[in-house]
């Protein structure tokens, strides 16, 4: 595909054919020549070309393909004229991160991180056999899906304060579990408060450098050494349940005719069946919220029983990065409500936004960005000017490199084990083979990823961290 | 005949299944999706559940029975092991689908190494060519 290069970190489909908008893509060009390797460009052409989209249609540096969207894609729409589609979230709903601060260094740590990790492996259920703990009713589970992490709250599973350090204070309002069917609830029942399996992770990690002094102090980032928490998943099957759900529906309502990609179905956001998905989607945000909420309780739980205390072990923020949303942003001079799809993409609001904690308002919100299993994740900081470059979106993570096929046959769960005792890195899973499919070396560099997103200013380096201890479904 | 084979496929999996008829093609594309997760062949028949559903086109079909597979782990722990009396019907413009699916309930002793999240249609395609069918698919993982 003929790209236009705009500067060194920013590339351009000009607008064609059935095109409404240009694609604007942000990566060097070493993670061009990864995102030409497949269809993603392809994916946000066609995406260019959905009713009702404003501005461009953005690919963040991260990017790869995905179904209908690409992953890595952002796209807003009118609320008018425009359209929502299950393939513009993704699967796995409200897929996110959660970060948690101590007030442990790793000296602290370095002699009990294997127990620290055991009774954390004992106490999160993780895996795809493992059920969750908690023996849930629908009428229960109905109610998670309006309250979200606020349910878990309440419920004793952590502190208020953890919902003002939540993206949507850990609850979409919109959410209606009326309209979430009744398979994806009966999934939903066993999975509560699970850490799932594939590239999601439970990681002890310590601060390994700090780009932003002043910044970092305001997230709770002190200095370098200091311990951090990571949780990565999401809404498990139930999530995927809704999705797939309103897929077929809205083929079913539409047709798939004149679609160049079956996953590209998309219902106008007005009509019933868009707002029908746009509220069972909050739902399933809120599931995954509550889900991270329980899990990060049950590591303070840890905490306090391995080393005494788990004071200090204060949320940093929780991102979501496969989520539709309606946020405020300016078009041609005009500020209006958008119906803003990130699919493998996080919110990078800047200083100022209402959307944002109190306490973060001055300065921009915390982007977490978790790197694979078993290496560097990064926090960045959300900027003014991400609003007009990316409607304030940047990258998600790292992306896969090489199929999950190739690392069984390249690499051993075990030796990747033992590669990472001898970086002092410990490691618990359900799954050898799992592990070597998610071995690090499969996956892209995500420093490169986090320098683009730096350079091009839709979200500024703060602080790099790295794995004392993983754990893997 | 070679019941599936798993393809290259970067970020998720892809595989072909293959039949003598669209049935036997359809069974070998959900021990192929099985085998994504644990080892089928090693899942004793214990356990059956019978699995009906429907389509307005054999790729809804399809995306509909491997669906089964999935919601049957993440609610019973079922590890699917064999599939029995596939039959697939066209009534008044709907494809329909019957079948038993035998395995057993997730013990300590199985190994399930992979998490399929969902079916998908990406590249989905279901092929005569003579009296060979193929089916491919792309699951996201």
């Amino acid at each position: 595909m003929e790209l236009k290069r705009i500067n060194d970190n920013t590339w351009e489909i000009p607008k064609h054919g059935e095109m409404k908008v240009p694609a604007l893509i942000y990566a060097s060009r070493k993670l061009l020549d990864a995102i030409r390797g497949d269809l993603t460009l392809e994916q946000a052409k066609n995406v260019a070309c959905l009713p009702g989209i404003q501005r461009m249609s953005y690919v963040m540096p991260d990017a790869h393909q995905g179904y209908g969207f690409p992953i890595g894609g952002v796209a807003a729409f009118d609320l008018e004229e425009g359209i929502i589609s299950p393939g513009g979230v993704g699967y796995d709903i409200n897929c996110g991160v959660r970060l948690l601060r101590t007030d442990y260094i790793e000296k602290d740590v370095t002699a009990r991180r294997k127990e620290l990790l055991a009774e954390i492996f004992k106490e999160v259920p993780a895996g795809v056999g493992k059920g969750g703990v908690t023996k849930l009713s629908q009428s229960v589970l109905k109610e998670i899906l309006v309250k979200g992490a606020g349910w878990a709250v309440e419920n004793g599973y952590g502190t208020s304060n953890d919902l003002q350090m939540t993206e949507e204070q850990g609850r979409m309002k919109d959410a209606d579990g009326t309209y979430v069917s009744h398979r994806a609830l009966e999934r939903g029942i066993p999975q509560l408060g699970t850490l799932g399996a594939g590239n999601h992770f439970l990681e002890i990690q310590k601060v390994d450098r700090i780009y932003d002094d002043d910044v970092a102090k305001v997230f709770g980032i002190d200095a370098e050494g200091q311990i951090l928490v990571m949780i990565h998943c999401g809404s498990r099957g139930l999530g995927h349940q809704v999705a797939s759900d309103y897929i077929q529906s809205m083929e079913n309502a539409f047709g798939i005719k004149g679609l160049p990609d079956r996953e590209l179905i998309h219902a106008p956001i007005k009509s019933s069946q868009g707002q029908q998905y746009y509220r069972s989607m909050s739902a399933a945000v809120n599931y995954a919220f509550a889900n991270r909420q329980m899990i990060a309780h049950w590591v303070r739980d840890v905490f306090k029983k391995v080393l005494g205390s788990s004071q200090g072990m204060r949320q940093v923020y929780d991102v979501c990065h496969n989520v539709a949303k309606i946020e405020k942003h300016t078009v041609e001079g005009r500020e209006k409500d958008l119906c803003i799809h990130r699919k493998g993409a996080t919110r990078s609001f800047g200083p100022g936004r209402i959307e944002i904690p109190e306490a973060y308002r001055a300065v921009g919100q915390p982007v977490i960005i978790p790197g694979s299993m078993g290496t560097a994740s990064y926090i960045l900081l959300g900027t003014p000017e991400a609003e007009g470059l990316s409607f304030s979106s940047t990258a998600h993570g790292a992306g896969r490199l090489m199929s999950r096929h190739e690392a069984i046959r390249r690499f051993r769960g075990e030796q990747i084990r033992d590669d990472l005792a001898k970086k002092g890195i410990e490691l618990q899973s359900t799954s050898w083979k799992g592990i070597a499919e998610e071995a690090p070396a499969a996956y892209k560099d995500v420093d490169e990823v986090v320098r683009v997103s730096h350079e091009v200013g839709i979200g500024r380096l703060v602080a790099r961290v790295v794995p004392v201890g993983v754990m893997k479904g | 005949m070679q019941k599936y084979r798993i393809l290259p496929h970067t970020a998720d999996a892809k595989f072909q299944a293959f039949g003598a008829s669209l049935e036997e093609a359809f069974a070998n594309a959900a021990l192929a999706t099985a085998s994504l997760m644990w080892d089928w062949g090693e899942a004793k028949n214990t356990h059956s559940f019978p699995v009906s559903v429907q389509g307005i086109d054999l790729e809804q079909l399809l995306y509909r029975f491997l669906e089964e597979i999935l919601f049957l782990l993440n609610t019973k722990k079922f590890l699917l092991g064999s599939i029995k009396d596939l039959k697939i019907e066209k009534i008044d413009g709907v494809y329909r689908l019957e079948a038993v699916f035998w395995g057993d309930e997730f013990q300590d002793h199985y190994e399930v190494f992979g998490d399929v999240k969902a079916i998908t249609y990406n590249e989905m395609k279901i092929e005569q060519c003579g009296d060979r069918w193929t089916i491919q698919v792309v699951v996201d993982m």
